[in-house]
């Protein structure tokens, strides 16, 4: 068991804190305790559980830091490790960019604990298994998946007198269904912050759904098309384009949020006054520490406001240097929506492609966060408000920065986890006009 | 560490195909030479062994292992940071009641390593309810006590952090004094003291050492809002600090103009040439889509081969192990039981391996305690073989397993990785500079860049560093926003030469990522300049209005 309470890891870091002659010094304790099984061909391939509890000092003299990390919190450990990270501090060349240690924060505690996730058995994991494989089993259909649930807490203090406790837990659950025939295959995907609203009974049927009705998928030409995004197959690229929300970037004129001549374009319209998109610990759905990683308050922040640019992340240094006020770094991104399901922008469609998932994204080019990547899993024709017939997988070539431009309709957001992303996000289905298609791939 | 931590950790995306587990506790620089004592390791391997097979294991093996890593990060005249890691612990895999288990631990006493070996035993008994068919597992003979080194001249763990320091400022000093806008470079060094014992009689002690120095240029036109960056052509590889010589003989000058490099780095002449040739991509006139002959550098071409044949050949995808994630392939068993399926054009074989010297792939045995060795996987362009761990040996009839298989700490459990993947040069003597004579229409790219691929292989997309275009014969200059489009069987079968074995140099993945939960590995890919006809080529270039 690696959760410590607020007292006991409070104790900890300021036996680190009181420990050290530098001049200043921060300590974070982290644990966890990390559940998973995964499947395939209609097994169980593995399973594990794995509990971590590391304490990392980062002192600083003068401009120069050092950091050291050690799993042992009785005294004589924490001493050596304080000990240690003075010893490469001092060793360490001096940084000009260094920033000592932050003030105290005051930090509003954000519901990212739920007793229910953090309670998940190895039973419950098998029973998840079991229940994608059964129905699989009988309906000639072959299941590989994978379910991890995580219980956390992490701690910060520094020499500054700040101080943050918090626990947190959540579960994650993708499977993917083929057809013996390997001609058709399906996916689902769910990532809750409360176990106890998670069926993996219901959410299979999706992914069985689509594996039978994506055998035997037709080619369309390649080209724009309008198509319906379900929120999974948006998340990574908009995810990959707000690593690009950061000031040094777009200052140093190599983002595509700089500006012709210098600087950065916020306050600039770049989006469809549709898309409004925000960060909030806070958010029940989406709960995230209201700390970032440097140990800085978050806020409740508008990122795009009604399509234009309302804020790029300030690093305590670049903040500094160009008189801006430094905040916590987002944590999560809530992009809002309306009202509509994936099936209701399918309803009012003349003629479209249904996106289930999207895969192997990468940057093409960073100028224009051109970004490639391949539809997978269930992509379908739709016409006339229905779902016609299979189609083949595309690759596309597409710019998030132009393709929030062509909206056509937003739903309602659903809470998405991605793999390739640290952010947890509510992203709503959206139909998009003249998504770019570049070729044809016969996987299935 | 997550994508995001090492975006933050670099400043600037690499480009890498995962990136690494940071895990470890943080240790002095001296700490890196030192190592385990082998007794004691064997003392401990054995109670493991004894203890699984008391618990009722029919087979045990036992990994005790000490991952080193230290990291030094820099941009322009600022060291961003210098960190030195330490995992220690054991991981112990058995058999019991058919089905595998696994424990691991990091507390290295007797009475722990029996406990983690009982605990996997425990499993392997829970699993093997759910179990369809029991493990079978190709035979290995015990090799009793070995050990195994990479050849390396230099110990970069040995070499004061002041002269790595010093050498990636001073790269990034000669690169902005060439008209760079900004530079990273960085240095990832890693060793691994790794000790296999298993209920066959092996006691195998390996010392693997890789090193990697990336670095990214980038040149900015504020006028034009334009920028431009061009990666570091050094290759990630299973050397000790003598890669970082820059020998004069390991230097190639290619016909488009480019100096490459093989067994050894000139890091400070590559930076000056990237802030030149980033400043030149800049007003390189953008590529008029449509196809074109391609002739490909090997520091270009291990990504196109990593990704279209060396993941594709993995036998787990082809089963569906990783259909949920990875993907599957579409290089299936029917496929090779035909024995005619045609990957490639009768210019391509393609080879497997884990011994070759300085790749990241090379060790003496896998991680589990199989000697490694060379097979063919694509002969004269007909697909052959695969890439298989033990218990997968005989779902191919083999009576061995080829030695494919990794962890990527001692806490992790080991599964089938990717070999070496390379082509093997041309039969014919042939340069570079006599290949582009033969070509009316084509573009030469150097480097890798962009690259995605679907989950059965066989739509691919790729960029690169640099392209310059090739017209009658002749290389005219360098051009912009190029990516090709390839269907694996087509491409590969549309490959009309490849040089000689004296142009054969090596490019490699240093942080590959497989599984759930994800592990990284480190493989190599080598070949020599390579031609391929008709490939579809895009233009990336785009306007954001």
């Amino acid at each position: 068991m690696t959760i410590y309470s607020e007292q006991q890891a409070k104790a900890i870091l300021d036996k680190a804190i009181q420990a050290s002659k530098a001049d200043g010094c921060t300590a974070s304790l982290g644990g966890s305790n990390n559940g998973n099984i995964r499947y395939a061909l209609n097994s169980v391939s593995t399973s594990g559980l794995v509990s971590e509890c590391d304490l990392a000092v980062e002192v600083s003299f003068g401009k120069r830091t050092g950091t050291a990390t050690t799993n042992r919190f009785d005294d004589a450990s924490i001493e050596a490790v304080v000990r240690r990270a003075e010893e490469l501090a001092r060793l360490a060349p001096e940084n000009p960019e260094f920033m000592p240690p932050i003030d105290k924060q005051s930090y509003r505690a954000s519901p990212t604990f739920n007793a229910n996730s953090a309670a998940v058995t190895p039973q419950y994991r098998a029973s998840v298994a079991a229940a994608c494989i059964e129905p699989c089993r009988k309906d000639k259909l072959t299941a590989a998946g994978f379910f991890s649930d995580g219980h956390s807490f992490t701690a910060t203090a520094n020499s500054k007198g700040n101080f943050g406790y918090q626990q947190s837990s959540g579960m994650d659950f993708t499977c993917t269904v083929r057809t013996d025939d390997g001609k058709g295959s399906g996916w689902v995907a769910r990532n809750l912050a409360d176990v106890a609203q998670f069926d993996a009974k219901s959410e299979i049927r999706t992914a069985i759904d689509k594996a039978k009705r994506s055998v035997d998928a037709r080619a369309l030409e390649p080209g724009k098309y309008t198509v319906i995004m379900e929120p999974a197959a948006t998340a990574g690229l908009i995810s990959f384009m707000m690593f690009n929300f950061d000031a040094r970037q777009a200052d140093e004129g190599r983002s595509f949020l700089s500006k012709k001549g210098g600087g950065n374009k916020l306050g600039e319209k770049l989006f469809d006054e549709r898309v409004t998109m925000i960060a909030d610990p806070w958010d029940p759905a989406a709960a995230v520490l209201p700390w970032d990683q440097s140990g800085l308050a978050r806020e409740r922040t508008t990122l795009i406001d009604k399509g234009k640019i309302n804020y790029l992340h300030y690093s305590r240094y670049w903040a500094q240097k160009q008189g801006k006020k430094a905040v916590g770094q987002p944590g999560n991104l809530i992009m809002l929506g309306g009202d509509k399901s994936t099936a209701d922008l399918v309803k009012s469609t003349k003629k479209g492609v249904l996106v289930t998932r999207t895969w192997y994204i990468r940057m093409v080019d960073p100028q224009t966060v051109l970004l490639t990547g391949l539809t997978r899993d269930g992509t379908f024709y739709i016409e006339d408000g229905e779902i016609k017939y299979p189609i083949k997988n595309f690759r596309f070539n597409e710019s998030p920065a132009i393709m929030l431009n062509n909206i056509e309709e937003i739903g309602k957001p659903v809470r998405v986890g991605d793999d390739e992303s640290p952010f947890v996000m509510l992203i709503p289905p959206m139909k998009i006009r003249d998504f770019t298609f570049t070729s044809l791939s016969d996987a299935v | 560490m997550d994508r995001r931590d090492f975006l933050k950790l670099t400043g600037v995306g690499l480009g890498g195909l995962m990136l690494p587990a940071f895990a470890g506790r943080v240790i002095a620089a001296e700490e890196l030479l030192s190592t385990l004592d082998v007794a004691t390791k064997k003392k401990l391997a054995d109670v493991a062994l004894q203890a699984a097979k008391a618990a009722g294991a029919k087979y045990c093996d036992v990994r005790i292992g000490r991952y080193l890593r230290q990291f030094v990060i820099t941009r322009e005249d600022k060291v961003q940071n210098i960190v030195n890691t330490e995992s220690t612990g054991i991981g112990i895999r058995v058999i019991a009641k058919g089905t595998w288990g696994f424990a691991a631990t990091n507390e290295l006493t007797a009475d722990a390593v029996a406990k983690a070996a009982r605990e996997a035993v425990a499993i392997a008994k829970a699993n093997s309810v759910v179990q369809s068919k029991p493990v079978e597992l190709a035979p290995v003979k015990g090799v009793g006590e070995v050990s195994w080194a990479t050849p390396i001249v230099k110990n970069s763990m040995s070499v004061p952090i002041k002269d790595k320091v010093d050498l990636l400022l001073g790269v990034n000093a000669d690169a902005l004094k060439a008209g760079a806008s900004f530079v990273n470079s960085m240095m990832f060094l890693i060793n691994e003291q790794k000790y296999f014992a298993s209920t066959d009689g092996s006691y195998i002690d390996q010392d693997v050492h890789r090193i990697w120095v990336p670095m990214n240029v980038t040149a900015v036109d504020q006028k034009s809002g334009k920028f431009r960056t061009r990666d570091g052509l050094s290759t990630p590889c299973g050397m000790g600090y003598e890669y970082l010589d820059g020998r004069k003989e390991d230097k190639v000058e290619l016909p488009c103009g480019v100096t490459v490099y093989g067994n050894s780095y000139d890091m400070r002449e590559d930076a000056i040439a990237a802030a030149r040739q980033a400043k030149e991509k800049l007003v390189a006139p953008s590529v008029k889509p449509g196809k074109y002959d391609l002739v490909l550098d090997p520091s270009h071409t291990w990504l196109t081969i990593h990704e279209s044949v060396g993941h594709p050949t993995e036998l787990d995808r082809v089963l569906g192990y990783e259909a949920n994630y990875a993907g599957t392939s579409f290089a299936t068993l029917d496929k090779w039981k035909s024995k005619n399926f045609r990957w490639g054009s009768d210019k391509v074989t393609i080879y497997a391996d884990k011994i070759a010297k300085g790749t990241l792939g090379a060790v003496g045995y896998d991680d589990e305690g199989v000697k490694t060795q060379q097979w063919d996987l694509i002969k004269d362009g007909i697909l052959v073989n695969y890439q298989v761990i033990r218990d997968q040996a005989h779902i191919l009839g083999l009576k061995a397993s080829q030695g494919c298989c990794y962890a990527d700490s001692w806490s992790s459990v080991q599964f089938q990785r990717m070999a070496n993947v390379s082509l093997a040069p041309g039969k014919d003597k042939l340069a570079p500079a006599e290949m582009v004579k033969g070509i009316e229409n084509g573009i030469y790219i150097v480097g890798d860049g962009s690259f995605s691929i679907d989950q059965q292989r066989y739509n691919a997309q790729f960029g690169g560093q640099l392209f310059f275009e090739i017209k009658n014969g002749k290389v005219t200059g360098p051009i912009e926003d190029v990516a090709y489009q390839i269907r694996t069987p087509e491409f590969w079968n549309s490959c009309a030469a490849v040089c000689d074995a004296s142009d054969f140099r090596y490019g490699g993945s240093f942080f590959d990522g497989k599984g759930q939960p994800g592990q990284v590995s480190a493989v190599s890919h080598g070949s020599s300049t390579a031609h391929f006809t008709g490939v579809n080529v895009i233009n990336t270039a785009r306007s954001l209005g």
